[in-house]
């Protein structure tokens, strides 16, 4: 991406050039892509902890008596099964069953939710809400520049940030979260994460995030880069906005029939969805690794004969497998496990095949 | 940056060292630091004709992956079985163990038309 318009920096910009973080234009963004070395982070945060600034991602509040009716309407996963405490991972959805954006949703209170959603999507997300919430009784709002949040992901993250807050951090299970006093600031602890280890997010102000960051790296928690936040959520199979999933794809195709609940009543998309779920999606979003040397990449064409079948929507060396990994769009009837299929790697044809997914999975 | 004296550089970051008429090449410190950690180096065979400022293979690492540009003229004599094992190699030592491939130069007078080491570090100003 090439604009004239001034990068936009997160509150972390300096501490992550003291630290030593070699930054780039991420959507706009200068954010760190790597400090010590993809493969150094990535290991630090399957095998100790490390530290990852996600301050660009946006935060939107929804509140009112009919927030909880916003929220239905507009995504695929069931809200209604959240309690005080609890959040979800959810799909916002266009009438034609493609993502708006993939997003997090906490629940503060029966009319009070908090919003997390990509950073890149975070006007178009608001926009789109807001305009939905059309003759509701509720309050969008973009909250964005109110937040900053940190990602403290690995085995350690828990024992580590025990050391800087009174708060249980224990109770506290995978998808849940409290609120309370984190290394003297006011803080959103929540046991979530995008690397496939156990770990937090923490939302704070924007202020208080410099400080924290420089007291977790003094505890030896690892500064991380985008680099290794994407080898990591990759290995894990979480999907991409931008890469795996986008306004042309659905969550059935994504392969994400989990968080769609037709049950739950009428949302947008749900027709599109529905026979989906009936009939099978057009194609399907599976893992593969090579059989050829060589790593498919994102945008990388699959090709059957001269004909384009599909195509890679991320693909990376594995750094926990030590092999090439990636997920893909293929036909339905070519998506089974085992099936081979063909890459073109910069012209040339590469064999790959359809593996389980996730690549890893932490050991309980 | 200490980029050794005693090569030259092409614009597309990698160096010859000359001894005789054979040229041993790989890519810069600069070069290596830009693209992180190397997962997989694509070097040509021995017997292969690589010719001055073409495609001789490629580079991949984590983040992205990129073409080697041939800085020379000549005939591949050797190439650098450790990489396939150890492609880091090119990341902790790029002028030493971290090397790519030996040619037998068909043009030494090719050489001159390089960066010196002192022309080197001034292009890569303007790369930043």
């Amino acid at each position: 991406m090439s604009t004239d318009a001034p990068l936009k920096k997160t509150p972390l910009n300096q501490t992550h050039k003291d630290l030593g973080g070699k930054m780039v234009d991420f959507g706009g963004w200068e954010l760190p892509v790597q400090f010590s070395g993809i493969l150094d982070e990535h290991e630090a945060v399957r095998t100790k902890a490390g530290i990852f600034d996600v301050s660009h991602m946006g935060e939107i509040t929804v509140r009112g008596p009919q927030a909880l009716a916003l929220l239905q309407k507009t995504t695929c996963n069931d809200v209604s099964a959240l309690s005080d405490g609890r959040a979800q991972y959810n799909g916002l959805l266009y009438p034609t069953g493609g993502f708006v954006d993939d997003i997090l949703i906490y629940r503060l209170g029966a009319d009070d939710y908090f919003v997390v959603v990509n950073a890149s999507n975070s006007d178009k997300d608001f926009d789109w809400m807001h305009e939905s919430a059309q003759g509701l009784e509720v309050d969008v709002r973009n909250a964005s520049s109110e937040w900053a949040q940190l990602a403290i992901q690995g085995p350690d993250a828990e024992k580590t940030l025990q050391t800087l807050t009174d708060l249980p951090l224990a109770p506290i299970k995978y998808y849940r979260f409290a609120k309370g006093v984190f290394d003297g600031a006011n803080a959103i602890v929540s046991r979530t994460g995008y690397t496939g280890e156990d770990g937090f997010e923490i939302y704070v102000e924007p202020e208080d995030a410099p400080r924290i960051m420089r007291h977790l790296v003094d505890l030896g928690v690892k500064p991380c880069g985008l680099g290794a936040r994407d080898t990591l959520r990759l290995e894990a199979k979480m999907a991409l906005y931008g890469n795996d999933i986008d306004h042309t794809t659905t969550p059935i195709e994504a392969d994400l029939a989990w968080i769609v609940k037709l049950e739950k009543g009428d949302f947008a998309g749900r027709d599109v969805l529905s026979r989906e779920k009936d009939e099978g999606p057009r194609r399907k979003l599976v893992g593969f690794e090579m059989i050829d040397r060589g790593i498919g990449r994102h945008g990388y064409p699959i090709v059957d004969g001269s004909e384009e079948v599909g195509v890679v929507t991320s693909g990376t060396h594995s750094p926990t497998l030590k092999k090439a990994i990636g997920l893909a769009y293929l036909p339905l009837d070519k998506s089974a496990q085992g099936n081979e299929f063909t890459i073109l790697i910069r012209g040339k044809e590469t064999r790959a095949r359809v593996v389980p997914t996730p690549f890893y999975k932490r050991a309980k | 940056m200490t980029t050794p004296e005693d090569s030259r550089y092409a614009k597309s970051h990698e160096y010859v060292h000359v001894e005789g008429d054979i040229g041993t090449i790989g890519i810069t410190e600069y070069a290596q630091k830009e693209l992180g950690d190397v997962v997989f180096v694509e070097l040509p065979q021995v017997g292969t004709q690589v010719e001055a400022a073409n495609e001789m293979g490629s580079i991949e690492s984590v983040k992205a992956v990129s073409d080697l540009f041939a800085p020379v003229t000549g005939e591949v004599v050797e190439v650098n079985e450790a990489l396939a094992d150890k492609p880091e190699l090119v990341n902790t030592d790029p002028y030493g163990d971290g090397w790519m491939i030996r040619v037998r130069l068909s043009d030494p007078t090719e050489v001159d038309e390089l960066m010196n080491a002192e022309e080197y570090e001034e292009w890569i100003q303007t790369e930043k």
